[in-house]
């Protein structure tokens, strides 16, 4: 059972088109909202009861957060998509936009018109220009087709959408980063409260989801909130995109119920290469703490069994480790990463990613030192918490994992200047 | 917010606060010590120092104070374990890349960071990486920079985008690699931006023209107030070894908040320029010598008894009310009418008690409109903007009437650009618009005045206004008809139910006025004084060449008079060029008195630093003439006996906007092009003149001449291109820049600035040829 949900246009040729979308039931959905076959407040509920939860990484119940803003308040409100997909690993919403962003755009317009919002904006990462142009060409579809516009599809409902391509920063897929963004400013998040929901892009009222999220908006409509909730396990309703990656056979986005087992998403990618010994898994993106292996085997892919392992399941990127690899370099790397990408606002993260980094790469070039793993352990427990937004915690988080998990590999590195297994260092 | 009121326990204690306040305000307001860096209270909140960071029960995290609304029943721990670790680890972040440079760098000693670092840091680092360097650029004389100090609190950021209203500097680049700076290598020019030196809590702002002259250790603390204008900023005298060293603004809400214009801040250069008058001085057959104090008073005390009820007087209105005072006791024991401090008013024929702005500094910022009119207000009185400033951004509409477009750093809601020569009847078609009327020859400009739609506009917006302010400018004082704008001015207020107010410019304008300084009947005032020689005529603290009207008469009249006395802290050349005997008088900071601002609060000030070489204290000058004319009540033993003496004779009368006259509504003619000579910011006083930092900024220093493409083409002219500029007599040549905030037929020629002396009036009939 897969690719229900997001990718369920996927077996046919062009499925990106609107004639196709249309075909398979697309905008139905739309109609049936816009015709008043459910109030705004009836659509929330049966959101709210399929269980859907935020794709981006936080997992926060998609139709709750919908819940706060009322179609009542007076003034302009905003639907905002985040597909910035900047998470190490993550690769799915590009897919979304390439192959099926009708259905995002049917997403976008039902939320718009839940909280009667006057214009929603698709932020789109900069790198990704195949799906933007997808995205555009399909808005100018559906504008073609009446269901963008002015009196949408004659229900006296006024909405566009609008892309907007960002420029390459990690942090602009933090949600009030993002909205910054939008409004030309740097990309910085915004200390919370107020939420989105209070004071969003321009200040206004906004609801901003994950591109996977809306896009499954449309199915859970037309085909009811218990089908999909019941696709996944408790407290992981619907099905989900993993993207897997690393040392795979066939690297890929699956769109697998919630609940599958590893065992099962590591065959459907092709199983590890060359037939090497798994040795470590990052189940939810780069900022989610590593889990080794044998471990990994026996778990499922749901929010809860993820997160009682001590990780996350995050945007669903799986990146699939086998024995070749040094965990010093892997961490190196990542440590690398979020020192570039911090976006320096606040004194923790600005001045500890960098820390961290200098700290990693002096273990991976041979000049650690003996206090260096206590270091690490404390400077990231400094940071983790008390930053403004979650990038200190994505910074702190892969540093502690490796640490919990691999001391012994980074410990061999200081002492013997070089690499545990033979590969990096 | 709503007024509820909550009960919050921190650290133990029951603090009563307003729900919604956010956690530090309750802190500090109770005495409770938080760390902090980012927030300030006059700033919006960034949250991104996490110094303030404490405990909150039933909170999974440390929250940062400054950005934790009060709830009722909080229970806040600000020195738990876990708040102390959290504080702690922020100061160790802000450790590892600052800079160990305290003993060479001009914030150690009064270092928030330093301060910070000995209660929260630790004796070594456990930071052995290499730290960052950032390059510095130059932001201009007054702010030195030091950006490898800085820790990113965005102070400076913020104020700039929320008090200054110009964002000139700003944040770029990520992470580390992030810096503060002006990104395309401008200057800083915002005339509040001294500021930002208070504001930055490590050393990577500080004040320029002081940097590397001493520790903050060695500085003693006295309070002042700024001599500049008529706001009267409080501010902090940092003293060293009997010098002033620097100015910091001390707080008062009522008046300059917690700011400083940077006039006030850094004028005080001028104390210790070249050119003081040390000792007094006498002209003979055309030499300067030096002569003996009781001598020069001899020969002053002669002199004035010589010209008895003819003796002239002039005082710059910066004099305090002290000496102002003396000296109106001082003409009046001599019989003399004529004494005056208008030294730049063009008509007498309306004269307003004591003007003074009608309303008081705090109340400028919950006006719903304002009308100036003549007025630069960003240049003039930098703190009064800042008030208009937040009016204007809480909604209220600014409007102006001025011959030149200034730049206003809100956005105005009418303005009304237009030569001098049609400022009179651009106002009277407001006072028409609003349904203004006034007897005789008033009501007929008003009556006559042409209709248009920005008038209308405007009238509309000053009737809509539930608190609106007609306010007229110092440069509309140096207009011809000055009389009949203010009787104008006035009906437009009364007829749109408007408080009515003038925008003095000195800092003891309204005192100079309480104290009587003007024309007793039959005198002459300043203009008649500066136009026909006379036999005796005795200036306070004035320099005819940059302090004047019309420069170039007043240089000629004096030069023609009999003998001039001058009064004055700096002997300069033009000075000397017309004076006969100069009596060397204690500056700014060296003598005590009190100034009236102009709202009409009385502020005492004490000298704080000795008179430089033999200069005296002006009331103590004045007092020894009054005793050696043999006058009643001259035997002072304090300035304080003046002061009570002043205070009973003034009693408790304040500003009164009231107007007398004008009698007569003959209308100035002016012919072809018109000169708008407004006196730049840091060309007002023989001070601020002389600070040399505030010199080399881009504000006006030397003669130039602004006019619009269309005169430029018509004279064939270029930008940076030269003009002959003639007003009467013989021309000045100086530089053309071609500016679109100048009207039509108006050449925007500033007064007060190297090259100007020669020149006639400030507003007045100008020509130019190409040179």
């Amino acid at each position: 059972m897969a690719n229900e949900v997001c990718f369920r246009t996927l077996h046919r040729d062009r499925s990106w088109t609107l004639e196709v979308y249309e075909s398979e039931g697309g905008y139905e959905a739309l109609k049936k909202v816009l015709a008043g076959d459910w109030s705004p407040a009836e659509v929330v509920d049966l959101v709210k009861k399929s269980g859907l939860r935020g794709r981006g990484g936080a997992g926060f119940p998609t139709g709750i957060k919908w819940s706060f803003i009322s179609r009542d308040m007076p003034g302009d409100k905003y639907i905002v998509c985040n597909s910035d997909e900047g998470e190490p690993g993550t690769f799915k919403d590009r897919d979304i936009l390439r192959y099926n962003p009708h259905a995002l755009i049917e997403g976008m317009i039902i939320a718009g018109y839940v909280i009667n919002a006057v214009a929603g904006y698709n932020y789109i990462r900069g790198e990704f220009w195949e799906p933007y142009e997808r995205f555009e060409a399909a808005l100018e579809e559906a504008r073609q087709a009446g269901y963008l516009g002015k009196d949408i599809l004659g229900s006296g409902y006024d909405y566009d959408l609008h892309t907007h391509l960002g420029a390459g920063a990690y942090i602009c897929g933090e949600e009030t980063a993002l909205l910054e963004s939008i409004e030309g400013k740097k990309g910085q998040p915004r200390f919370k409260p107020p939420f989105p929901a209070q004071f969003g892009l321009f200040g206004r009222p906004t609801i901003i989801n994950n591109t996977e999220s809306l896009a499954s908006i449309p199915d859970i409509l037309r085909q009811g909130p218990d089908w999909f909730r019941e696709l996944g396990v408790e407290n992981s309703g619907g099905s989900k995109l993993f993207s897997v990656s690393g040392n795979v056979n066939r690297p890929g986005n699956f769109e697998v119920p919630l609940g599958t087992s590893f065992a099962e998403l590591l065959e459907m990618a092709g199983g590890v290469t060359e037939g090497r010994k798994l040795k470590a898994v990052i189940p939810g993106g780069s900022s989610a703490p590593v889990i080794p292996g044998e471990q990994m085997m026996d778990l499922n892919m749901d929010y809860d069994a993820i997160q009682n392992a001590g990780s996350m399941l995050g945007s669903g990127a799986v990146i699939v480790m086998d024995d070749s690899n040094c965990m010093v370099k892997v961490l190196d790397r990542m440590s690398y990463f979020y020192h570039e990408e911090s976006c320096g606002q606040c004194t923790p993260c600005r001045e500890g990613t960098g820390w961290l980094y200098r700290v990693v790469h002096r273990i991976e070039t041979g000049r650690g030192r003996q206090e260096d793993l206590d270091l690490l352990d404390d400077v990231a427990a400094r940071i983790a918490g008390r930053t403004i937004c979650a990038l200190g915690d994505a910074a702190a988080m892969p540093v502690q994992g490796m640490l919990k998990h691999y001391r012994d590999e980074f410990q061999y590195h200081i002492d013997h200047k070089k690499c545990m297994v033979g590969a990096g260092g | 917010m709503s007024d509820k009121k909550v009960t919050i326990e921190v650290d133990g204690r029951k603090l009563e606060a307003i729900a919604g306040q956010m956690l530090i305000e309750v802190t500090d307001a109770a005495g409770i010590e938080v760390p902090r860096f980012c927030y300030h209270k006059k700033l919006s909140i960034a949250a991104n120092c996490r110094m303030c960071l404490v405990e909150v029960e039933k909170a999974p995290k440390p929250l940062p104070a400054c950005a934790t609304p009060v709830m009722d029943g909080m229970v806040v721990k600000t020195r738990s374990p876990l708040a102390i670790q959290a504080q702690q680890g922020t100061m160790e972040f802000l450790l590892i890349n600052h800079p160990l440079d305290c003993p060479i760098c001009d914030q150690g000693g009064e270092c928030e960071l330093q301060d910070a670092a000995i209660g929260y840091g630790n004796d070594t680092s456990r930071y052995v990486e290499v730290k960052r360097v950032v390059k510095d650029e130059d932001i201009g004389p007054l702010i030195e920079t030091e950006m490898t100090r800085c820790i990113h609190c965005t102070r400076c950021v913020r104020f700039g985008a929320e008090i200054a209203g110009i964002r000139e500097l700003g944040a770029t680049g990520r992470g580390e690699h992030m810096r503060i700076g002006t990104y395309v290598g401008t200057t800083v020019t915002s005339e509040m931006s001294g500021n930002v030196i208070d504001l930055c809590p490590v050393g990577a702002l500080t004040a320029k023209p002081s940097r590397y002259q001493a520790r903050a250790w060695e500085l003693t603390q006295a309070n002042a107030i700024a001599p500049h204008d008529s706001v009267g900023s409080n501010v902090h005298l940092h003293l060293r070894r009997g010098q002033v060293m620097r100015a910091v603004p001390a707080d008062n809400e009522s008046i300059n908040e917690t700011w400083i214009s940077d006039r006030d801040r850094f004028a005080y250069q001028g104390l210790s320029a070249k050119g003081r008058a040390t000792q007094p001085l006498v002209r003979e057959n055309g030499v300067w010598r030096p002569i003996e104090w009781s001598d020069a008073l001899a020969l002053a005390a002669e002199k004035l008894k010589d010209a008895g009820a003819e003796a002239n007087t002039l005082a710059a209105p910066h004099a305090t009310l002290e000496e102002l005072f003396l000296l109106r006791k001082l003409m009046a024991g001599l019989n003399a009418p004529s004494l005056d401090y208008r030294l730049r008013q063009a008509d007498f024929r309306a004269n307003p008690a004591v003007p003074g702005y009608g309303l008081s500094i705090a109340d400028i910022e919950g006006l719903d409109a304002a009308l100036l009119i003549g007025s630069n207000p960003r240049k003039d009185l930098p703190i009064i903007n800042h008030r208009l400033r937040k009016a204007a951004l809480n909604g209220a509409d600014v409007m102006v009437l001025n011959p030149i477009d200034y730049e206003f750093n809100y956005p105005l809601h009418g303005a009304m650009i237009t030569s001098p020569a049609n400022m009179l009847s651009t106002l009277a078609g407001v006072a028409r618009a609003v349904g203004a009327s006034a007897d005789g020859a008033i009501g007929e400009l008003i009556g006559n005045a042409a209709e248009n739609d920005e008038a209308a506009r405007i009238a509309t917006q000053l009737k809509a206004a539930e608190k609106a302010w007609v306010a007229v400018g110092a440069l509309a004082e140096a207009h011809p008809d000055y009389a009949l704008l203010q009787a104008i001015a006035s009906a437009i207020a009364e007829a749109s139910g408007a408080v009515f107010g003038f925008l003095p410019m000195a800092s003891n304008s309204v005192g100079a006025a309480l104290a009587g300084c003007v024309p007793m009947d039959g005198g002459l005032n300043a203009m008649q004084q500066l136009s026909q020689p006379g036999k005796t005529s005795m200036l306070l603290d004035i320099e005819p060449a940059y302090d004047c009207l019309n420069p170039a008469q007043a240089m000629r009249t004096l030069d023609e008079t009999a003998f001039v006395i001058a009064i004055s802290s700096f002997a300069s050349e033009s000075l000397k060029a017309c004076a006969d005997l100069i009596l060397p008088m204690a500056a700014f900071a060296e003598t005590s008195g009190t100034f009236v601002n102009g709202e009409g609060t009385w502020q005492r000030f004490d000298g704080c630093v000795r008179p430089l070489g033999e200069a005296r204290p002006g009331w103590k000058i004045l007092r020894v003439l009054g005793t050696l004319l043999e006058f009643e009540g001259f035997d002072y033993e304090s300035p304080a006996q003046v002061h009570d003496e002043l205070r009973a004779a003034i009693g408790d009368r304040g500003i009164d906007n009231s107007l007398d006259g004008p009698g007569d509504a003959e209308l100035w003619r002016p012919k072809g092009m018109q000169r708008v000579g407004d006196v730049p910011i840091y060309r007002i006083d023989a001070l601020t003149r002389r600070a040399t930092a505030l010199q080399q900024t881009r504000e006006p220093e030397s003669a130039r001449a602004c006019i619009n493409a269309a005169l430029a083409k018509r004279l064939r002219v270029a930008d940076g291109g030269q003009v002959k500029v003639s007003q009467g007599g013989s021309g000045v040549v100086m530089p053309v820049r071609v500016s679109d905030q100048v009207p039509d037929d108006t050449v925007w020629c500033p007064a007060a600035v190297r090259g100007s002396e020669t020149l006639g009036p400030q507003i007045g009939d100008i020509t130019l040829e190409k040179a």
